[in-house]
């Protein structure tokens, strides 16, 4: 690491993240001034246009690659337009013990006289919730699902490679023809799509100024530089600006500005979920790399060097926090970026190449918090580039987590993509698989499958509160076979999801027509051409997933309730569902043999496994296919991120031996405690689950350190995820930590600032993360090696 | 078909030989190793295994019992050795897990079916099963059946011995199995003896034998500071390993005291457990000690 990097880095690491309301304050004065005398997307585009103009340009001491969203680093821009956070959501999020957000009083009070009288009613949040239906809102607050779209724009968007080959000059001419080209006399979408357009042309010209504001602030701050290094850096920081992004980039140190102005645009127009990714970076940038080194414009290390300063641009980027927060809700700092490392080429040959190898050394070095990073490994990824994933996967960052590529491109192909696009398509997110550049995969919400199943053993009603909530089913002490029961369940899962995709079909089209991103729109193929919004069926490809939830815990309390009361009748089903009412007060003996005397998912036993199946062909029936309102269709994911924490907050004792409250299962794992044969039996179960089928499924490992000690522990590493993969597992992450070390953290969490660990998709501050979210870490299964 | 007493298959076991293993425990061994970190191993027949902290109380088992063999007391439960017929009804009952029997009997069938799972896993690593103890070779038939199984499956197979057994059996497996892992303890036999229960004079005699078939070796050496982690013993050892035809390799193994609650559960008492575990400097400097053999020393494994 320079010298440089590494006080960049620990500047970054330092720094304490804050609100800045400039962003909220230049959007409410603009809306204020202009709302009515614009189309929507044009007034889009102009706000935008007016945050490039006026928002604080940032030019840090010794930075290569520049570019903040707010006034400096970590100063967190908010959204008004989309949510409002309230008074008390600032005073909070200034004063919490954990993941805090400097807010300043003075800016507290802009909110307060400026900011909040302005949206009030008027934010996209506002004006969904007061629309949708009383049904939907009693089963949202029972806690079956959750709603992404109430808090940020719809995103999860990452980039292929056409911004390294196009500019923004060379964009405006698309757009141009594409507007040339709409007929007025045929098409009555003609004007629309007008609009759109010239949104996005404004949009380009945004950025352009954006762009060349920093360089005239760089050529400002050469000129006043005495030191001759820094002042030819920043002369050349300069003539980069001044290049990318109004045209393609020529060098490696433009490519990856390029990307960045980007990245920044993106995320300034809109605060889309999981901010924005570089898709396959490495890729991406090889060209340039291997240009460079060949006339000696660049060696090995300088250009890792600019990969490092680009990294910690990232981790600048805090994620905006979220609004109507409790005192107790702690959230992430992270905002989801994650670079693809690996994988195949559109042509479908091995993508690693030597900056993929960089990469990984910078994944070392960095190990912040954001960007994260994954490797994708297909059967013709090369061992050495695995093994070396391994051995920092080894520091135990929880990164970089591994997916298998090839069966990425095949849940692609599935619904319908070209196999070169699904080749360059990858995972961004945590998990979520999408064809780059070309896809608008939308995650609509959280699933709580085990909810579903306690509405079906209390014939629709929530137990917590005795609201009804689904169908009325019939009374499980009726049910006369486990196949009666099951039936319950799926007739609640289809309500339920039927529900959730109703009001997600109307809060698509809310987005569509109020808050459409032209600028996104310009980078993400085909919306040019098709003269359509990012939001409304711009993109080549437009997805809806649902993520499923807790598929270890219904399959365990499914298999309980068919073992030991239909198969055994050891336990009656009132005897359960009274036991389960009182949370198991004075039935030890009962939750004790639920948990230890069942089949659990997990354990490579088709008993569990196949009521496991059962479970996800009809999340898949009730999900796969549905239509949404850009003429293509939901799909399921199975990924939980930190929400089975929330779930489980939600969900009384269940069958499986669980108590009330506790987590339920997370992503595609096993439930706590649930997996006890080891390793290479989570990944039988998994692997009979058919993961072509979803969006994407997660699996955790946590071993412990001394079982990837040695060469030979890479080595065996490397044999279980290859294995897995040939199951067509989907992802593996690992957590190579102790739980001795969990604790001494709790004890000290002052001594381990930097402890990194795998939560869900990604990794976060072992001491930002709550009780909850702590003690589930350490409760998932220390796999030993015997 | 031929069954044996079996106390534990364990997956993912990756320091038993090559790649990912599937190692299969027999019960029964003829040396009583004071260290010994599987002590459940050690008595050729079932033995009941009760965890006082486990136990709720319920008296389920109590109530269960046919033979009226379990009492209550201010200790948790107590069986009555001569009424406990080894029904395992108690076990099956008991909601907690307190109460469980080591020792299983298995057909040649179920042992397969059950290490077959894993057969990806084997392929993938160039792994295989592990068939360990408690001493293999003191149930031949079952165990011959078992290797001759897996070789028909194509599976790798190693067979971790302490060499205390009949020499034709120990050749007759020698022609089923891929490796050998041999456990040497001690070069000096009275000390072999004190700590271990037995002589080694049968076992340097075997592995002298097995070693000139041809089979493949690898001599495991356990570190037991205080017993055998002597400068003397080393060379002996190394000095005999080196001289055996086709032996070229030695796992050094670092004692642990990880089982005391194992013996406690057993209601035995743990000889060792005051004994220190060797530092990762000793157990260098014994490694290349070894190494002055000739010989390829590996710490662990």
């Amino acid at each position: 690491m320079t010298p440089r990097v590494a006080k960049l880095r620990r500047d970054s690491f330092e720094a304490q993240p804050c609100i800045s309301v400039e962003r909220a304050v230049l959007a409410t004065r603009f809306y204020r001034e202009n709302y009515g005398k614009f189309s929507i997307p044009v007034l889009r585009a102009l706000n935008f246009k007016n945050l490039c103009q006026k928002k604080t340009i940032y030019i840090g001491p010794d930075e290569l690659i520049v570019g903040e969203r707010g006034p400096h680093p970590k100063a967190v821009s908010t959204f008004p337009e989309l949510t409002c956070h309230s008074v008390e959501d600032l005073k909070i999020l200034n004063s919490r013990a954990m993941t805090r957000y400097r807010v300043s009083a003075e800016d507290i009070q802009i909110y307060q006289n400026e900011v909040i009288p302005y949206w009030q009613g008027r934010t996209m949040r506002d004006r969904i919730f007061s629309q949708v239906p009383q049904e939907w809102q009693a089963a949202y607050a029972a806690g079956t699902f959750t709603e992404f779209m109430e808090q940020r724009a719809p995103g999860h968007t990452a980039l292929d490679g056409i911004i390294y080959e196009r500019g923004m000059l060379d964009f405006k001419v698309q757009i141009r023809e594409s507007l040339a080209a709409l007929d007025f006399l045929n098409d009555p979408a003609a004007a629309d799509k007008a609009e759109e357009l010239r949104a996005m042309d404004i949009s380009c010209e945004a950025a352009i100024i954006f762009a060349e504001r920093h360089a005239a602030l760089a050529e400002k701050m050469a000129a006043a530089e005495k030191n001759p290094r820094r002042k030819s850096e920043l002369e050349k920081i300069a003539a980069v600006c001044s290049r990318v992004p109004a045209r393609a980039p020529q060098n490696f140190w433009e490519a990856i500005q390029m990307y960045w102005f980007i990245h920044l645009g993106t995320i300034s127009e809109l605060n889309g979920w999981d901010a924005m990714s570089p898709g396959h970076l490495d890729q991406h940038l090889f060209p340039f790399y291997q240009k460079d080194l060949a006339n000696s414009r660049l060696d090995r290390e300088s250009a890792k060097e600019l990969i490092e300063c680009f990294w910690i641009k990232v981790n600048n980027q805090t994620a905006p926090p979220k609004v109507g927060v409790t005192a107790l809700e702690s959230g992430t700092y992270n905002d989801f970026t994650n670079i693809n490392i690996g994988g195949l080429t559109r042509d479908g040959a091995d993508g690693v190449n030597e900056v993929s190898y960089i990469m990984l050394e910078v994944i070392d070095e960095m190990h912040l918090l954001q960007p994260q990073a994954n490797v994708q490994i297909s059967h013709k990824t090369p061992n050495r580039f695995l093994k070396e994933a391994c051995r920092v996967i080894r520091k135990g960052y929880g990164y970089p987590s591994v997916f298998n590529t090839d069966e990425v491109i095949l849940e692609q192909v599935r619904t319908g993509k070209t196999i070169e696009d699904a080749r360059q398509g990858g995972c961004s997110g945590c998990i979520e698989t999408g064809s780059f550049g070309k896809e608008a995969y939308i995650l609509t919400g959280y699933l709580n499958v085990p909810k579903i199943l306690e509405l079906a053993l209390n014939n629709g009603t929530d137990p917590l509160t005795g609201r009804r909530i689904g169908p009325q089913t019939g009374n499980p002490a009726d049910f006369v076979s486990f196949d009666a029961l099951y039936e319950a369940f799926d007739r609640q899962l289809q309500n339920i999801v039927d529900l959730k995709i109703r009001v997600n079909n109307y809060i698509e089209r809310m987005y569509a027509t109020y808050a459409p991103a032209p600028f996104l729109s310009v980078v993400i193929r085909d919306c040019i051409a098709k003269g359509l919004d990012y939001y409304n069926a711009g993109p080549r490809y437009n997805t809806n997933y649902i993520q499923c939830c807790g598929i270890g815990t219904i399959t365990d309390s499914l298999a309980a309730i068919k073992k030991h009361v239909f198969e055994e009748n050891r336990i009656g089903m009132e005897q359960l569902l009274t036991a389960l009412q009182d949370n198991f007060a004075e039935q030890e003996a009962m939750r004790l043999r639920l948990f230890n005397k069942t089949p659990f998912y997990g354990n490579d036993d088709d008993y569990a496994d196949s009521i496991m199946q059962r479970v996800y062909e009809s999340l898949f029936n009730a999900i796969d296919g549905k239509p949404n309102t850009k003429g293509s269709a939901y799909h399921l994911n199975m990924l939980s991120t930190t929400c089975h924490i929330y779930f489980g907050k939600k969900l009384g004792a269940s069958a499986n031996g669980r108590r009330a409250g506790l987590p339920i299962s997370d992503g595609t794992s096993p439930s706590h405690g649930a997996d006890r044969k080891g390793p290479t039996a989570v990944i039988k179960s998994l692997g009979k689950m058919d993961q072509i089928k979803s969006g994407g499924t997660l699996l955790n490992q946590r071993f412990l350190p001394s079982v990837l000690e040695g060469e030979d522990g890479i080595e065996n590493v490397v044999h279980l995820i290859r294995s897995y993969f040939k199951l067509n597992g989907h992802h593996i992450q690992f957590n190579i930590v102790d739980t001795q070390t969990l604790r001494d953290a709790q004890a000290a969490p002052d001594e381990y600032r930097d402890l990194l660990v795998r939560v869900a998709g990604y990794s976060d501050y072992f001491v930002d993360l709550d009780k909850h979210h702590q003690e589930e870490i350490i409760a998932r299964t220390e796999h030993n090696s015997f | 078909m031929q069954t044996g007493e079996i106390f534990d298959i364990k997956k993912y076991a990756i320091h038993d030989g090559p790649g990912i293993r599937t190692t299969v425990f027999f019960k029964g061994c003829p040396l009583s190793c004071c260290w010994c970190h599987n002590p459940e191993s050690i008595a050729r027949t079932t033995q009941r295994f009760y965890r006082q902290e486990r136990c709720i109380d319920c008296n389920e088992c109590v109530q269960a019992c046919g033979e009226g063999a379990i009492q209550t007391s201010a200790h948790g439960l107590r069986w009555n050795s001569s009424a406990c017929i080894f029904c395992k009804t108690c076990a099956g009952i008991c909601p907690a897990e307190a109460v469980e029997f080591i020792g299983k009997r298995m057909t040649v069938d179920e042992v397969v079916a059950e290490i077959t799972k894993d057969t990806l896993f084997y392929d993938e690593s160039g792994g295989g099963i592990t068939i360990s103890g408690g001493e293999p070779l003191m149930q031949p038939t079952f165990l011959l059946e078992l290797l001759e199984a897996c070789g028909k499956l194509d599976l790798h197979r190693t067979v971790d011995t302490s060499g205390l057994a009949d020499t034709r059996i120990l050749l007759e497996t020698a022609t089923c199995t891929d490796l050998f892992l041999y456990d040497l303890k001690h070069m000096d036999p009275e000390k072999h003896a004190e700590f271990t229960g037995v002589s080694n004079k049968k076992i340097l005699a075997n592995l002298k034998i097995l070693s000139r078939q041809g089979s493949e070796i690898i001599v495991r050496f356990p570190i037991i500071p205080g017993f055998n982690s002597d400068r003397e013993n080393i060379d002996q050892t190394g000095a005999y390993v080196a001289s055996l035809p086709g032996v070229g390799r030695i796992n050094i193994l670092p004692y642990h005291s990880a089982a005391t609650a194992k013996y406690n559960n057993l209601g035995l008492k743990f000889n060792t457990s005051d004994v220190a575990k060797p530092s990762r400097d000793q157990l260098e400097s014994i490694a290349d000690r070894l190494e002055t053999y000739n010989l390829d020393v590996k710490i662990g494994g």
